[in-house]
């Protein structure tokens, strides 16, 4: 298996859905960072078979809701001195803002300027979330 | 503060309140001539209007109140590419509430946020329409004596019919109520009402294809238009626009007390003979939403007869 090098001071988000971590990567602007950021893909995981993990050297503020919201399955461990010191456990957010776009094409948000896309959450168990503005439920 | 931009603003007791004051405007108009003199209702309306327009301009004047505004984007700064936001809050120095029409969905919402006077809905693309719904609540009590235990039947554009979201959301918060849908397969009400209102509320309901099969069953008959405006295909629009037409033959089948109502302006999905009909409330649903839009201008102004 390749090897990375384990933190000694920063976050590892585990349990990324196969293929997902660049979307992550992205989501959470790990690309503006100046540190050391790691990007596993498809490591071997006794749960889901294949797995993504990323590694970032240093402790940054994660917005934990473009996580929840992306995979609520997903675990971040904060690390420090080699050790596990905290795990964050992620909730499907009630509401989203800016992480998602409304594409109905009468929805308000087509044409007013600066306005922020809002949803929220319409149903727990089927990950359903709808614009406030126009109710129009979320279709990825 | 308040606005009214969802149906569902305002409690159920909050609506018999307002109904109450409305059926007490109806029978003592005078009394209520001067409750707010010196108050001005701006009218904002991006899309063509003449009823609900007039209905709120109406309302006010009868209040004693004075209106201004725009009657279509083209006669606003919409027409610049002034924002939703920056309109209210120019409008928020010029009067003391507004009702806004907009041809975009969320569009009174987002007005709502920025807005340092009540903002009322009147009306925003195919979501929502919540004084009609007043108008049509005020209706349905004064046929029925209550907005319980009743069969509604909605029928033709369920799709794009705001009037027909904003009724079924309100009515779903009452005791005994079933739906029964009747449209074309294209213009169902939107996935979004039956899961989340009419099967998260547990409220019996059908979807059905024929006004005929269904007519005899019904207490309330909601008929809409097909809105050529929601169409972005004109092809679309001709192919459904004459599904559903109410006629005096399909109206010998309705229950003696059965109440058709209709948002209004028709084209030709009600017979002309049917308005003879002791059983045709639609005009007296418009007379109504004028008294209703008086109670509404007053509760979210604050302001109550001498």
């Amino acid at each position: 298996m390749l090897n990375i090098d384990s933190l000694e001071r920063g976050i590892v988000i585990d349990h990324i859905k196969a293929g997902y971590a660049m979307k992550i990567y992205y989501l959470l602007k790990l690309d503006q960072l100046d540190c050391c950021v790691a990007v596993i893909k498809n490591a071997r995981s006794s749960k889901y078979g294949k797995k993504d993990i990323i590694k970032i050297e240093d402790m940054v503020d994660l917005d934990l809701e473009v996580l929840g919201f992306i995979d609520p399955n997903i675990t971040i461990d904060i690390i420090d001195n080699g050790k596990i010191v905290e795990k964050k456990q992620l909730v499907l957010p009630q509401k989203l803002t800016n992480v998602i776009k409304c594409k109905n094409p009468r929805c308000i948000t087509s044409i007013e300027e600066e306005i922020d896309h809002v949803f929220k959450l319409s149903d727990q168990n089927d990950h359903r979330y709808r614009c406030v503005y126009c109710e129009q439920e979320y279709q990825g | 503060m308040r606005h009214l931009i969802d149906p569902l603003d305002f409690s159920e007791a909050e609506i018999e309140k307002l109904l109450d004051v409305a059926e007490d405007i109806a029978q003592n108009l005078k009394a209520y001539s001067h409750v707010c003199d010196g108050k001005k209702l701006a009218t904002l309306f991006y899309e063509p209007s003449t009823r609900t327009r007039l209905s709120f301009e109406s309302a006010m004047l009868s209040l004693g109140g004075s209106v201004l505004g725009f009657a279509t984007a083209d006669s606003s700064s919409a027409a610049k590419g002034e924002s939703v936001a920056d309109t209210i809050r120019t409008v928020s120095c010029y009067a003391d509430i507004c009702a806004m029409r907009h041809p975009k969905e969320g569009a009174p919402l987002r007005a709502s946020r920025y807005s340092r006077i009540p903002v009322i809905n009147a009306g925003d693309g195919g979501h929502q329409h919540p004084t009609q719904t007043l108008a049509d609540l005020m209706t349905i009590r004064s046929k029925k004596k209550r907005l319980g235990n009743l069969t509604i039947g909605l029928c033709g554009d369920l799709k794009f019919g705001r009037t027909v979201h904003s009724l079924i959301k309100s009515l779903a918060r009452y005791e005994g109520i079933q739906f029964v849908l009747i449209s074309p397969e294209e213009l169902q009400v939107p996935d979004y009402i039956i899961k989340e209102v009419i099967k998260g509320n547990d409220i019996p309901y059908e979807e059905v294809g024929s006004l005929e099969e269904v007519i005899s069953s019904l207490d309330i008959l909601y008929m809409t238009r097909v809105q050529k405006e929601r169409f972005f295909n004109e092809e679309d629009y001709i192919r459904l626009k004459d599904s559903y037409i109410l006629t005096a033959n399909k109206m010998r089948r309705a229950k003696p007390d059965m109440a058709v109502l209709h948002p209004l302006p028709r084209v030709n999905e009600i017979s002309i003979e049917v308005d003879e009909d002791p059983r045709a409330a639609y005009f007296e649903q418009v007379q109504n939403g004028v008294y209703v839009r008086m109670a509404l201008i007053m509760m979210l102004l604050e302001v109550t007869p001498c």
